[in-house]
Formats: structure tokens, sequence, C-alpha cells
């Protein structure tokens, strides 16, 4: 197979048994995202203009900017990378993170991570950790656990 | 049918997996492009695309007059997470047992 050339644009979707306010809180709360983001806590306010930071310990692994925030549907923000200094000398990306609800108790989240025009590297990383983050957001709130699998 | 079955039924098709390694290639393509590199109509590349879809293996957006496919690896890396994995880790773990009762006897 060919080896997938990095994308400027990528979009992930899954379908979780939860309410889209059950999903709302997975996103935006640090006592649920170290459960499924790589251990990182999730640091923001959420308002508009406010910073977007996912740490672990000490470090800052990922910064950026809240864009938009409508609790319980959309959350849209800048994505700036630091955990690879290839990534933190790229420009900033966005990632949209839309919360649907659909028949039979099911909830859509779609992930877009795009504007990733100038920044390569990034779109590398994030190609194969996004499905990674999903499965185990899934994972965790269907099941109150975590994916018990090896990681990446 | 589960996800699950749906994410196979469309797996199994030679049409829908050379699709979807088209757009592994090149994502947010229109079915104008992807039907241009494959010898069938467009409504048979049509049918194919909506199965895949309905599996959720491909998302479509609008750009103004456009509809972009997208190939969304999500339920691929759910089927791995719950199938592959967990007999992967039993695999791993009959040989960690083998070795230690290997060295335990040596």
């Amino acid at each position: 197979m060919t080896t997938m050339t990095e994308q400027a644009t990528q979009v992930y979707a899954v379908f979780i048994r939860a309410t889209p306010e059950q999903v709302w809180d997975a996103i935006t709360k640090p006592e649920f995202t170290t459960k499924y983001f790589f251990g990182t806590k999730i640091d923001s306010s959420f308002e508009p203009g406010a910073p977007y930071l996912s740490v672990a310990g000490s470090d800052t692994l990922v910064e950026g900017e809240i864009l938009e925030s409508e609790a319980p549907r959309l959350l849209k923000h800048t994505w700036h990378a630091l955990y690879d200094p290839e990534q933190a000398s790229e420009s900033f990306s966005r990632v949209t993170w839309e919360i649907e609800p659909q028949d039979g108790g099911v909830t859509k989240l779609t992930v877009t991570h795009d504007q990733l025009e100038a920044a390569p590297k990034t779109a590398e990383s994030v190609a194969g950790g996004w499905s990674f983050v999903l499965s185990g957001l899934k994972t965790l709130l269907e099941t109150g656990e975590p994916l018990s699998t090896s990681g990446m | 049918m589960t996800d699950d079955d749906l994410v196979f039924r469309a797996l199994a098709d030679p049409t829908r997996r050379h699709l979807l390694d088209r757009l592994y290639e090149r994502d947010g393509r229109t079915l104008t492009e992807l039907e241009s590199e494959l010898e069938m109509t467009r409504f048979g590349v049509m049918k194919h695309l909506r199965l895949l879809e309905e599996a959720g293996l491909v998302v479509t957006r609008r750009e103004g007059r456009q509809k972009l496919h997208y190939l969304n690896p999500v339920p691929i890396r759910l089927i791995h997470d719950r199938w592959i994995d967990k007999y992967r880790e039993r695999q791993v773990s009959a040989l960690a047992d083998l070795k230690s009762e290997l060295e335990d006897t040596a």
C-alpha cells in the first residue's frame, strides 16, 4: 500500500451510546481526558478567547485558543503541539468537535482537524492519534472503563 | 445489523476497499474524482460510497457546491481494539508464560 500523504483536513467520526451532555463532559473535564487522551489533562475555561491547554504533570503538550464553545454541541479551538520540537516549529492548526444526537440514545461525535497546510509533521502525528483517542473515549463512556489496549 | 456487521460488510467488497485506499492516498475527494479512477458507472460508485458511509468508514462534508468524501479510520480502530488486540494480547501472554516456564526449568 502506498503511504499516506499528510492531509490538510482530517475528519474522524464515532457513534457513542451516551447523551450529548456526557460526551461534552468527557471532552471538557480533566478527570475524563486523563483516561483516554494519552493521560493528559484538559485545562480551559472554554470561554471564547481563553487558552486551551493539554497538560501532563508540569508539561504542556498542546496549546491553543478557544474559538467557539457551545455546550453541548460545538467546540472549536486552535492546536499547536509542543510535545515534539518539529511540530512546535509549525503553525497553529484548528480542531472542531461537533456533537449531534441521533436516534436510539446514540450521539455522533465528529472531530475535524484542519488548517494543517503549514503543519505537515502535526498532520502526520495526529492522523493516528485521533482514532486512538476517539476509540478510547467511546469505550470509556460506554463501559466506564479506560481502553485496556497497549496504546497506539 | 450491529456497527461491526456494517463495517465487515462494507470491507467485504474489493471495490469498496479500493475506494478506501484511494481516499487513504488523498482525502477529501468528490464523487467525480473517485469515479474517474474506476471502471464503473457513477451510479455504481455512489452505491458503494453510500454503504461505506452507512458503516461510518466515509464521512462527507459540503464545501461550497462540492460534496467531499473523507476516510474515517475510527471504525477500523474500533474493530482493532475490540477484536484484534484482544487475541494478540492472549498470544503475547502465552509466550510470556512459555518463557517463564522454560527459564524456571533451566
